[in-house]
């Protein structure tokens, strides 16, 4: 076999191999998304009745409280990005990544300091690699984050909302992650968590209706639902966040998968038909050796008779 | 018929029970409170318990670990970060984690198991 031949026979082995890696991975992120779409769903009534119950107390009474009361002059804000902490997702992570550069951007041209908060390792490596700091990061659940994932994060981060901003606490909390519209589209996203902002227009709906909320009598009292309920209602929506992220993950993963694989393909087709002319050229040349030879004996004997 | 309340009992990740009650006794952080059809519309704190549904095919009772209680227009939510049905507790499992919990006097994992067992068995 030729040398030329042989090279384009072990580039073929090499592009089905990895054809055959990425086949099976679009595969599993498929499995996975259908999973992730589930768990999104299963945790909508818990986050639906949450907000019901905030919106309850935040109309019903007028308690004031830390993460519900809008500061006059913000000067910290925190963000939480989410990222993946696996690869080969297309522009997953990177899109994050640059909503959140927005977002920053935009809150330091209002004059407010930004503080970093990192889920997924991808995050964590793009921060570290351009040494900017990083006040926690966590890694080693995007895949399928559970609730109690969601409660590491939102503790330190409701803390810090807490803390008095001159001993280092936030005012406000942001966070970015990757909504997933359909299996097709996933864009990233940023939300204002803290301080709460109900959504108005379903109260505004009753009050056009002439209804009267409805007046709560709150056990214990309504500082300590508050005291409770609110973490609750921002681990939720973390947790929320989380689990669309991963959705949009193994999603943006399929994708990616999907056109590797259909290249790899591609590449396969070309490949094999260089090698295909790159054998009919050997075949032709050993022909034309062969009559070239024989007919040059040929000539040889013609001439010594 | 006996007035009927709607409860929705869900946890973080699903939702575990829903349907239609006669009465609901639950325990808040201020003591037991038990809500039927009617009631004033109320938002509370629950202490980690058995909670019990009564409905008119029977009692359903629940471990729940922490959560809210409201009641509104005859609509009352069980929210909870987790949250079991009696026949879905195990109860062996749950004797072994109370066993567990008291050999290493991991307090917040006794109760844990202590509530599921006492779910179970109906003793409040």
């Amino acid at each position: 076999m030729g040398a030329q031949l042989r090279v384009y026979k072990r580039r073929i082995r090499s592009v089905t191999a990895t054809k055959k890696i990425t086949k099976a991975m679009e595969m599993i992120a498929a499995s996975r998304i259908v999973k992730a779409q589930r768990q999104v769903a299963a945790s909508t009534p818990y986050a639906s009745e949450l907000t019901r119950a905030v919106t309850a107390v935040a109309t019903g009474s007028n308690t004031k409280h830390a993460l519900t009361t809008e500061v006059e002059n913000p000067v910290r804000a925190a963000v939480l990005l989410v990222t993946s902490d696996r690869g080969l997702a297309g522009g997953y992570s990177s899109n994050a990544i640059k909503a959140a550069d927005r977002l920053t951007e935009r809150l330091r041209s209002e004059g407010k300091d930004v503080v970093t908060y990192i889920i997924g390792r991808k995050g964590v490596a793009y921060y570290g690699f351009r040494e900017r700091p990083v006040v926690e990061s966590w890694t080693g659940f995007t895949d399928s984050p559970t609730y109690a994932d969601a409660k590491k994060v939102a503790g330190p981060l409701i803390e810090a909302v807490q803390l008095d901003t001159a001993e280092g606490g936030v005012d406000e909390l942001h966070i970015v992650f990757t909504e997933f519209v359909s299996m097709m589209t996933q864009s990233p996203v940023e939300k204002r968590l803290l301080p709460l902002t109900l959504d108005k227009s379903e109260e505004d709906e009753e009050a056009a209706k002439g209804k009267i909320l409805p007046l709560f009598d709150f056990e214990p009292s309504a500082e300590d639902v508050l005291d409770a309920l609110l973490p609750r209602y921002v681990e939720s929506r973390i947790y929320n966040a989380l689990l669309q992220s991963a959705a949009s993950e193994h999603a943006a993963r399929r994708r990616a998968m999907k056109s590797a694989t259909d290249n790899a393909g591609e590449l396969i087709k070309s490949l094999s038909r260089l090698a295909n002319a790159a054998r009919q050229a050997e075949i032709t040349q050993e022909i034309s050796e062969i009559v070239g030879g024989s007919s040059a004996l040929a000539d040889a004997n013609a001439g010594s008779d | 018929m006996a007035a009927e309340l709607h409860v929705e009992l869900v946890a973080a990740d699903r939702s575990v029970w829903s349907g239609e009650a006669t009465l609901v006794i639950a325990r808040t952080t201020s003591g037991d409170i038990g809500v039927m059809p009617g009631h004033q519309p109320l938002l509370g704190v629950l202490e980690s318990g058995p909670v019990t549904i009564k409905t008119a095919e029977g009692n359903v009772v629940a471990a729940v670990h922490g959560g809210f209680i409201s009641f509104a227009d005859d609509k009352l939510s069980l929210v909870a970060e987790v949250a079991e049905l009696a026949d879905e507790i195990d109860v062996q499992r749950a004797e072994r984690a109370l066993e567990r919990a008291k050999s290493e006097a991991d307090a917040a994992a006794e109760r844990r198991a202590d509530v599921r067992l006492r779910a179970v068995t109906g003793v409040h």
